[in-house]
């Protein structure tokens, strides 16, 4: 695992261009564990600081520190994306894996399941969903509604591989040896997936913060819980641009840039550590 | 040609699966809400103006007979689809008495012109970008285009089209960035209107074939590194069959095939993204219209907008699998 993660730091300039840019975000939205005061309360400061020595990042038109406020609205995006992630992950391994191994019947009527899920689309669904719940609709509902939607091409990849694993040689020695369906899934094929689910995590992550930074920034979700989308959601209600709080926008923009950038890179990077081929390429071989 | 119609029905199956599971989703998640629409709207009348409580009780049943509500559920399911079926979906309240089909209606050629021209574009552009880059491995001006294509993937589609906005609307004033046509412009087919409209729409569509390029590029360059290294593409080259042949119609039309698949799996995305990048640029798209309608708590458009788009979303990814058999021979001959 080790010698793993010093190849990939030796040998692909993405993989630790992300790892770095991800590595400030992480850090970044951790301070806000040490934040002197509570994110969500407006009017601590003096409103429309530009960025000095004193605030780092300059203050908004609410009269709140943007060095904690982003730092809050980062580290509730993260987990929110981790949340979702973590979640669309258990769906598609389930039912790639299950429809890989088990074939016939199931196989077709799983992705004739997953199928739907690919085709319908998402956005009118979520704001459906702000519009019926309003207020009701807190980050932990919409990570539930997003990894029921986020899962179906991860469970296609993952399908793919498992047919494959499917008449190796060792998944008939199992079998004969009399190990259950469930454990041969969990403990011989399981292994064989785990790059692509991670390398999905990262791409899942992209989607779902970038979902609700869209929601957010339309104002459909709740407003008052700092995240990358609601920092941009006042900042359009007060005009900022407009009246010339320009750190407002720009300086939120140029993290969430590095934010999805640095992911992208370690997904991108992931998926060519699966692929040997293009891995032998890059080192000279 | 059996194995083409069997494929067309498999196909056809599968789209109205989709429209009724979205169409069924729909219901049950405005069913099993705890909001209902109808003290929604009450909630919104009495809070503008004064009523009389009679007035009220009078307004509540007509708005429960509206809606539907108050039957037991399976009567309402099947009134949805009726109603659906006719194309019905009540009047809008913000627009009283429009009926909400018809605001659809009209907010649909910009969408579908915004999601046709900017995904036709994005498509070709990208593939044959990274077809090119796949094939022309070490050439300087691929690799360029990749790294810049590349890096604005991830990124939102709210984001590009923002900073799209501010660098058109603030830093360099040269294109309209707001609005579908201007407004010293009477709609007609007369030159300076669909010029007016061309103008309007190149920023919108803009955001999203910069979104939208990555994704083409990476796949098709992947795909193509690899069927370069086929046997009969060396074969090819070793009969001295010229390069444009090769490149044209041995390496990219297989290459291809995939990509039409792909094509079909992201139209529900790129959807999304079209409504975003409307509200972004006030396009007078579905987009806007289903923003409005959400902050004017006017249910009956919210729910037409959202069933048209499962609807059009559904039928385009037909269209598209259409064409897959007139790249495959082997679907056709299944």
């Amino acid at each position: 695992m080790f010698a793993v993660f010093r190849d990939l730091i030796r040998y692909n300039a993405e993989f630790t261009i992300g790892l770095i840019l991800v590595g400030i975000m992480v850090v970044f939205a951790s301070l806000s564990f040490f934040a002197p005061m509570d994110p969500s309360l407006i009017y601590m400061t003096i409103p429309d600081q530009p960025p000095s020595a004193q605030y780092w990042f300059g203050t908004n038109s609410r009269g709140q520190d943007l060095f904690w406020q982003l730092s809050a609205a980062f580290k509730n995006s993260l987990i929110f994306g981790i949340t979702v992630a973590v979640l669309s992950r258990i769906i598609s391994i389930t039912v790639g894996l299950a429809a890989g191994y088990l074939g016939g019947w199931v196989d077709r009527v799983l992705m004739f399941i997953n199928d739907i899920f690919v085709s319908v689309p998402i956005f009118p669904i979520l704001v459906l969903f702000y519009f019926v719940l309003r207020n009701n609709m807190d980050s932990f509902t919409m990570a539930l509604i997003l990894a029921c939607f986020g899962w179906p091409f991860d469970a296609r990849l993952i399908r793919s591989v498992a047919l494959g694993l499917k008449h190796r040689e060792f998944t008939r020695h199992a079998v004969f040896a009399g190990m259950s369906t469930r454990k041969v899934l969990l403990e011989e094929h399981l292994p064989y997936v785990m790059p692509i689910v991670f390398s999905t995590f990262m791409n899942n992550m992209l989607w779902s913060i970038g979902m609700e930074v869209t929601l957010a920034v339309l104002g459909f979700t709740n407003i008052n819980n700092p995240t990358i989308g609601t920092v941009l959601y006042w900042a359009n209600s007060h005009s900022a641009m407009v009246v010339g709080v320009w750190w407002w926008i720009v300086i939120p923009v140029i993290l969430i840039v590095m934010t999805f950038l640095g992911l992208f890179l370690l997904a991108v990077s992931m998926n060519e550590y699966i692929d040997p081929r293009s891995r032998l390429r890059r080192m000279g071989a | 040609m059996q194995g083409y119609l069997y494929f067309v029905a498999k196909r056809a199956l599968l789209m109205f699966a989709v429209i009724f599971f979205g169409v069924s989703a729909m219901f049950l998640v405005t069913y099993l809400s705890p909001i209902d629409p109808v003290e929604q709207v009450l909630g919104r009348l009495s809070a503008r103006s004064n009523l009389s409580p009679e007035a009220i009780a009078a307004t509540r049943e007509a708005l429960t007979a509206m809606f539907g509500t108050g039957q037991p559920m399976l009567t309402q399911y099947f009134n949805f689809w009726t109603r659906l079926l006719q194309g019905d979906l009540g009047a809008s309240l913000m627009a009283f008495p429009t009926p909400a089909m018809e605001l659809v209606m009209r907010g649909m050629p910009w969408t579908l012109g915004l999601l046709l021209s900017s995904t036709i574009f994005t498509f070709i552009i990208g593939n044959l970008m990274g077809g090119l880059a796949g094939y022309f491995q070490n050439n300087r001006f691929f690799k360029a285009f990749g790294i810049v294509t590349m890096g604005l993937q991830p990124i939102p589609y709210y984001i590009v089209a923002f900073i799209i906005l501010i660098i058109f609307g603030f830093l360099w004033p040269v294109l309209p960035i707001s609005g579908g046509f201007s407004m010293d412009v009477r709609p007609g087919w007369s030159w300076t209107f669909v010029f007016s409209v061309l103008q309007h729409s190149l920023l919108p569509a803009f955001s999203l074939v910069l979104v939208g390029l990555g994704g083409w590029f990476i796949g098709m360059r992947a795909l193509v590194s690899n069927i370069v290294t086929e046997d009969y593409v060396t074969y090819a080259e070793l009969a001295g069959v010229k390069r444009d042949t090769i490149v044209g119609s041995y390496v990219m039309r297989n290459a291809l095939v995939p990509q039409v698949t792909a094509l079909a799996m992201t139209i529900g995305g790129v959807f999304s993204g079209t409504i975003i990048t409307e509200q972004v640029f006030n396009y007078p798209g579905m987009g806007s219209l289903l923003v409005d309608a959400v902050n004017a708590g006017d249910y009956s458009t919210v729910l037409a907008v959202c069933t048209v788009s499962i609807t059009a979303v559904a039928f385009a990814i037909f269209v598209v699998d259409l064409l897959h058999p007139l790249l495959d021979p082997r679907v056709r001959a299944e």
